[in-house]
Order: C-alpha cells, then sequence, then structure tokens
C-alpha cells in the first residue's frame, strides 16, 4: 500500500474536517479511487458532487489521471479567483 | 513581485514592473470587492502552491503569444473590505491592441484556473462560500 496525500480547501475543507490528509491505496491507481477512498474515510465528503474537481501535483487533471505513490492529490471547490 | 499577497495591492508598483520605453500602451485591470447587499468584505482563500504554480504558468503562455508584451498580476489574499483590489493585472505592449488583449486573456485565465476561492462576510456576522456564478452555496458563522 502506497501512501498518498490529500488536501482540502474551503467549503471542501469544512465538509472534510480536515486541510490535510491522506489515504493509503495500491499504487498506480487514478485521483476517482483516491476520491472513492475519501469518501469512504471522511463522512462529510459524501456531499462533494459526483465529480469533483481535482488537481494532482498542482495541476488540474481529468479524474482518471494516474497517481503515484508520493503523489499529492487536491479537492478543489468550484475556482472563484479574481 | 509577489504573485499572492496579504496586503493592498500597489498599482504603481505593478506598472513599474511591466512599462519600459519600448513599450507605448499599459493596460490595467484590477477587481474589487462589490458591495453586494449587506456584504462587508470578502475573505479569499488558495492553494497557494498551486495558485503561484498556475500564475507562472499563465504569463508564460501571455508572453508567448504576445511576445513583445510584459504582463504581471497580483492576487489579494485574506478579508478584504469592500471596494478595495482583490486583484490587479497590468500589460505593457509596443501598442495598445496587444496590451489590452494579454490584459484581458490573464484575467479570464484566472477565473478558469486559479485555486481560489471567496467566502463572503456578511453585516450580521453570518459568512457564506460563493461559487464562480456569484451564488451562495452555504452558510456558517
Amino acid at each position: 500500500m502506497s501512501k498518498i496525500s490529500v488536501r482540502f480547501f474551503a467549503r471542501y475543507a469544512e465538509l472534510a474536517g480536515c486541510t490535510w490528509s491522506h489515504v493509503n491505496l495500491e499504487t498506480p491507481t487514478t485521483v476517482a479511487a483516491v476520491i472513492a477512498a475519501v469518501r469512504e474515510v471522511f463522512p462529510g465528503t459524501q456531499e462533494l458532487p459526483p465529480q469533483p474537481l481535482a488537481a494532482l501535483n498542482l495541476r488540474q487533471v481529468r479524474l482518471d489521471a494516474t497517481v503515484n505513490e508520493g503523489d499529492e492529490v487536491a479537492l478543489l471547490p468550484p475556482l472563484a479567483g479574481g | 513581485m509577489l504573485h499572492l499577497t496579504r496586503h493592498p495591492i500597489g498599482l504603481n508598483d505593478l506598472l513599474a514592473e511591466v512599462q519600459g520605453p519600448e513599450r507605448g500602451g499599459t493596460c490595467v485591470f484590477t477587481g474589487s470587492v462589490r458591495n453586494d447587499g449587506d456584504v462587508t468584505g470578502i475573505e479569499y482563500s488558495a492553494y497557494e502552491p498551486m495558485a503561484f504554480a498556475e500564475i507562472e504558468r499563465l504569463l508564460s503562455e501571455a508572453q508567448a503569444q504576445w511576445p513583445g508584451a510584459r504582463v504581471i498580476l497580483q492576487h489579494r489574499l485574506g478579508l478584504i473590505p469592500v471596494g478595495e483590489a482583490s486583484i490587479a493585472i497590468a500589460a505593457a505592449a509596443p501598442h495598445r491592441g496587444d496590451a489590452f488583449a494579454a490584459c484581458r486573456f490573464v484575467i479570464e485565465e484566472v477565473k478558469q484556473r486559479l485555486p481560489i476561492w471567496k467566502k463572503e462576510h456578511h453585516a450580521d456576522g453570518t459568512a457564506s462560500w460563493v461559487d464562480p456564478s456569484g451564488k451562495a452555496v452555504a452558510h456558517g458563522p
């Protein structure tokens, strides 16, 4: 099992109850699998949309992007910069 | 210049970064906290390392698209009172067309790409997250 960092921001951090955690999964895996694991560990994140915006190592990615050990996945609420 | 700041944005500092004798046109865009109903201010938060990286990427893209232009942006974070700027972009180019185009490109990309969120603070002490269309999505203290 590999440790994958997960970060939560803004409203999603309130739902998760934390801004940072990790999940353990066999790698390589996908962002979608990381999100599925997050939903199990953090009950509040059940309220996340079915396909939330996500970033992998500081770049927005599709949910089928490959995740490897040591990667950082971030779940991004709808962007509101500017 | 820092792309992200927790202090009021100084436009003169941005202009100094982009203006030069070979660039005759300068375009500045600022976005400020709007007095929407009972909003007293907006609290901006960011995924800071990604926001910084994304700003670097989009400024590089603007530079590639308008090679004669220089563009800079600064986004403020933290609680910003109504009337103060949350973002400023300055673009200078040999001619005004490229300056306007580069400035417009950067603010539109900011809206699509920067991992930044805002929480409206209301006069009654409540606060609510805002989605990109301006609709409040959740209320809290």
